[in-house]
């Protein structure tokens, strides 16, 4: 084969493979963006467990063939499910739909213990002290919608409350003057982020037709708060911003005056 | 009867094989099996040796994964096994598409589609390698395994393993895309996968043995190799080994060959012969 030819059919190869890589690279980029996506205990952050999941889907069958599993109307009910073409996740990576399947929280935590590539780790399982717990698991956060929560109407609910794992750690009720009775109390169902694993338990309890309890990816649910707020009253908190790295300062016109001046100016002083 | 069998020993063989660990991958699904557990992906035999797709492993370095230390292993098993044995036998004796772009091909044979058809859309061999590179690229861009994306290797198995939602769109497609629009098209031209094993099994000790003297030239071998072009420079021309590397040491040109001027043999243990 001549030099010409040669390097005109390995220009022409490389050129056509281009082709494919660009549609390839938009594809991915469309497809590997599914943040509503639940994830088994022990995932590594969205990011990087696309990119260190291999999809072998070791995780899937440790949970379908727990020792234990739950039945329910003589039915297994499975939790890990792998994606295929067309579920909402990246095809081939692990998720659980909470409302139909929620996280039973294994002790032994098998998915996390299952996984090959590290994109389930101990190490997102641990509590400050470094104990690996599934208690410790973040997969998500409940969310409460108070429109359609019956609790909120002031109806005696607490279904949710009842089926939570971490039941008065990670779900309390609180108790509030109905007013509109004047002689009733709202027994209000509140989450709270630091206990809650986002098993879905008390998703897949409500007993509203679409679930007033939602869990949703810690990622999409929760906001981040920035080194300029702190709460005065907590050590812990300060802590946090001991090492703030925003140096910034609000500056107005009334900031030129120093506090007291500025509350002074236009006062008239008795002579 | 027995001839039937006789020669298509390796295709039945084959197909065995491949649908044996298909059905051990979902029967460690369904009931629990642990002979072979996993996915073609990664997988783990008998409860303790890791195996792991070689170009997925190479994708997620390139998407910036830090590798564990279970798929680095399985890299290399699978590395070595087809790299110092078996060549690209897994395309042709593990891959469930195989069986898929193998119907298509056989189907385009009796449709005489290559006879009466339009001339196919035509890609250079080495196009698939362009495109595993280009892949890698494209899993640093995007900070993921690219392909993984559209592998109808890895939706295909898991789809019969797990659940297969709307991956048979991509296996129809490539079945049509073999039987209509290219002549073996998905495993020769396109496939990265393929790639990846043939550069992986390009130095293997198992590989298909020619014996000029006995080659009558019939030309039965060129009918249902699906790498013709690797046969072209030894068929007839030369005794000596099929060394080209996208030889998928299926077996076929063998099975068909009736002057037996084809055979498995080990490379390196055969003297006299080119190599």
């Amino acid at each position: 084969m001549d030099r010409r030819k040669f390097l005109v059919q390995m220009a022409q190869a490389f050129g056509a493979s281009i082709v494919g890589g660009t549609v390839l690279t938009g594809f991915v980029k469309e497809n590997q963006d599914k943040p509503l996506a639940l994830r088994p205990p022990g995932a590594l952050n969205e990011s990087d467990f696309i990119k260190t999941c291999i999809r072998c889907g070791l995780c899937v069958e440790a949970c379908k063939n727990r020792k234990n599993p739950y039945v329910e109307s003589g039915q297994k009910v499975i939790t890990l499910k792998l994606g295929a073409p067309g579920d909402k996740v990246p095809v081939g990576t692990p998720y659980f739909v909470a409302r139909t399947g929620p996280c039973f929280m294994c002790d032994d935590i098998p998915c996390m213990n299952a996984c090959p590539s590290g994109a389930l780790t101990p190490e997102k399982c641990k509590n400050s002290k470094g104990e690996v717990a599934i208690d410790y698991a973040r997969m998500g956060i409940a969310v409460i919608d108070p429109n359609t929560c019956i609790a909120f109407w002031g109806l005696q609910c607490a279904a949710c409350y009842r089926a939570c794992p971490e039941i008065d750690k990670a779900i309390t009720i609180e108790w509030k003057e109905n007013k509109r009775t004047g002689k009733h109390a709202y027994r209000i169902p509140v989450v709270h982020g630091n206990y809650c694993t986002g098993c879905g338990m008390c998703e897949k309890a409500c007993v509203t037709e679409k679930p007033a309890i939602k869990v949703l990816p810690r990622e999409v649910a929760m906001g981040k708060v920035s080194d300029r707020y702190v709460k005065g009253w907590s050590k812990k908190d300060q802590e946090r911003v001991k090492k703030a790295s925003t140096t910034t300062t609000t500056k107005t016109k009334r900031s030129e005056l120093n506090p007291i001046k500025n509350l002074n100016r236009g006062v008239k002083w008795d002579e | 009867m027995s001839n039937l069998i006789k020669n298509n020993r390796y295709l039945i063989l084959r197909r065995v094989i491949q649908i044996v660990i298909l059905f051990l991958f979902f029967a460690a699904n369904k009931w629990g099996w642990n002979i072979l557990v996993g996915s073609l992906s990664t997988s783990k035999m008998f409860d303790t040796i890791p195996l792991s797709d070689p170009y997925a492993v190479i994708q997620m370095f390139f998407a910036g994964a830090v590798i564990s230390s279970d798929l680095i292993l399985g890299f290399l098993i699978v590395v070595a096994f087809y790299g110092l044995i078996a060549g690209r036998a897994f395309c042709s004796w593990v891959c469930p598409v195989n069986m898929i772009t193998d119907l298509a091909g056989w189907l385009r044979r009796k449709l005489k589609i290559d006879e009466y058809g339009k001339r196919q859309l035509l890609l250079p061999h080495q196009f698939k390698y362009w495109f595993a590179l280009v892949i890698l690229i494209v899993s640093a861009i995007t900070g993921t395994a690219a392909f993984e994306y559209i592998n109808p290797v890895g939706i295909l198995t898991r789809g019969v393993i797990f659940s297969m939602g709307f991956g048979w769109t991509w296996i129809v497609a490539i079945f049509l895309f073999d039987l209509f629009v290219m002549k073996n098209g998905w495993c020769s031209y396109v496939c990265p996968l393929g790639a990846t094993y043939s550069i992986i099994g390009s130095k293997s000790v198992v590989k298909v043995l020619h014996n000029k003297d006995k080659c009558t030239a019939c030309g039965n071998c060129f009918k249902v190799c699906p790498e013709v072009h690797v046969l072209e420079n030894v068929i007839n021309k030369k005794s000596g080994f099929i060394t080209g590397i996208e030889c998928r040491n299926c077996g076929r040109c063998i099975e068909v060959c009736y002057d037996e001027a084809l055979k498995f043999n080990l490379k390196n243990f055969v003297k006299g012969v080119e190599k």
